[in-house]
């Protein structure tokens, strides 16, 4: 019998390919965040209204990472931009390799923003660095307050918070004050916007703190 | 259920440790999981085992040694051990606290079976 001692991080190899990623990104001066959140929290929906209010004054790319289906690809469609979709076939999470292999689909020369929506999912995804600038976590009023306390890790790692579907606040069980103080209680560094993507509320400010940490690159 | 993913990652990283010589066996793989790794031990040894079948991993035990979340408060500056519901400083409730243990996710341990004798 022997004994082997080792010190391995068990997912040294996907933050390896996340570090290969993040240099990629910034060499060419890229912004990038990786959106994460429960399915159904909205995650399409503002990023169909965030590339609505961009117009066309950015350059940027998406990557769609979904379990089954390229529907979120199709509604992207229409924007006219590089959008590349990765179908998990049953994944709960996306990778750095996954993220790698969409990358070398576009050509990253001129891009300023990258925008990586994650599968809906609020506990694996936490676990796997793609190699983004930054993880933006969507929560929406219809899933009630409770939910930073409920999946702390990814709280943890997150630098932005949206609180998103505001405009059913007057309809549903969440109290805005208590779902802010539980999520700034796991980390008090976390940047909330609140938008709602049927009256567009909230949503200029979100876009105007992507251009903020475009311009900071430049 | 991405302990399936990490699953494979340990089995991976175990086979490069292994010695070339066919017939040796792995009789327990001894992981190092903090509290806020956001792994289910149940899940991962499902994973493990289902995996490792008709592998030199096949029948190994994994160890899954649990590390707990300690904090040290930016505030008043006092080391504590908490649990995920509450993210304050116990001592003195401030939120402002740094992660000092319970994110590790690391193999720290591999025990084989050569076929040579026990040590002592």
């Amino acid at each position: 019998m022997s004994i082997i001692t080792i010190e391995r991080k068990i997912l040294e190899k996907n933050d390896s390919v996340a570090g290969e990623n993040r240099a990629l990104l910034q060499s060419h001066g890229i912004f990038s965040f990786n959106l994460v959140s429960s399915p159904g929290s909205g995650k399409t929906s503002i990023l169909e209204r965030t590339l609505e209010h961009l117009g066309g004054s950015i350059r940027l790319a998406v990557i769609e990472g979904d379990v089954q289906t390229d529907i979120d690809a199709q509604r992207l469609a229409k924007y006219n931009i590089p959008a590349v979709q990765i179908v998990t076939r049953g994944g709960c999470h996306l990778d750095a390799p996954l993220v790698r292999d969409a990358l070398a689909q576009f050509e990253p020369a001129g891009l300023q923003l990258l925008i990586i929506e994650n599968v809906g999912n609020l506990v694996c995804p936490a676990n796997y660095d793609l190699g983004e600038s930054a993880k933006v976590v969507v929560v929406s009023t219809t899933e009630g307050d409770d939910k930073p306390l409920k999946y702390p890790q990814m709280f943890r790692q997150a630098s932005v918070l949206i609180i998103n579907k505001i405009d059913l606040l007057p309809y549903v069980n969440c109290n805005m004050d208590a779902l802010k103080k539980n999520a700034l209680s796991i980390n008090p560094q976390l940047t909330v916007f609140e938008t709602s993507c049927t009256t567009m509320a909230g949503i200029p400010v979100w876009c105007e703190w992507i251009r903020s940490n475009i311009s900071k690159r430049n | 259920m991405h302990e399936m993913s990490i699953a494979e990652s340990i089995i991976e990283i175990v086979q490069q440790h292994l010695p070339k010589d066919e017939g040796c066996k792995v009789r327990s793989v001894t992981l190092r999981v903090g509290a806020l790794a956001g792994v289910v031990p149940e899940s991962l040894e499902f994973c493990f085992t289902a995996l490792t079948t008709d592998t030199p991993l096949e029948g190994a035990r994994l160890t899954i040694g649990r590390v707990p979340l300690t904090v040290t408060c930016r505030a008043c500056s006092v080391t504590s051990e908490i649990d995920l519901e509450s993210f304050v400083c116990p001592a003195c409730k401030n939120s402002n606290i740094e992660v000092l243990s319970g994110m590790e996710l690391q193999v720290t341990e591999i025990e084989t079976d050569d076929g040579g004798e026990d040590p002592a």
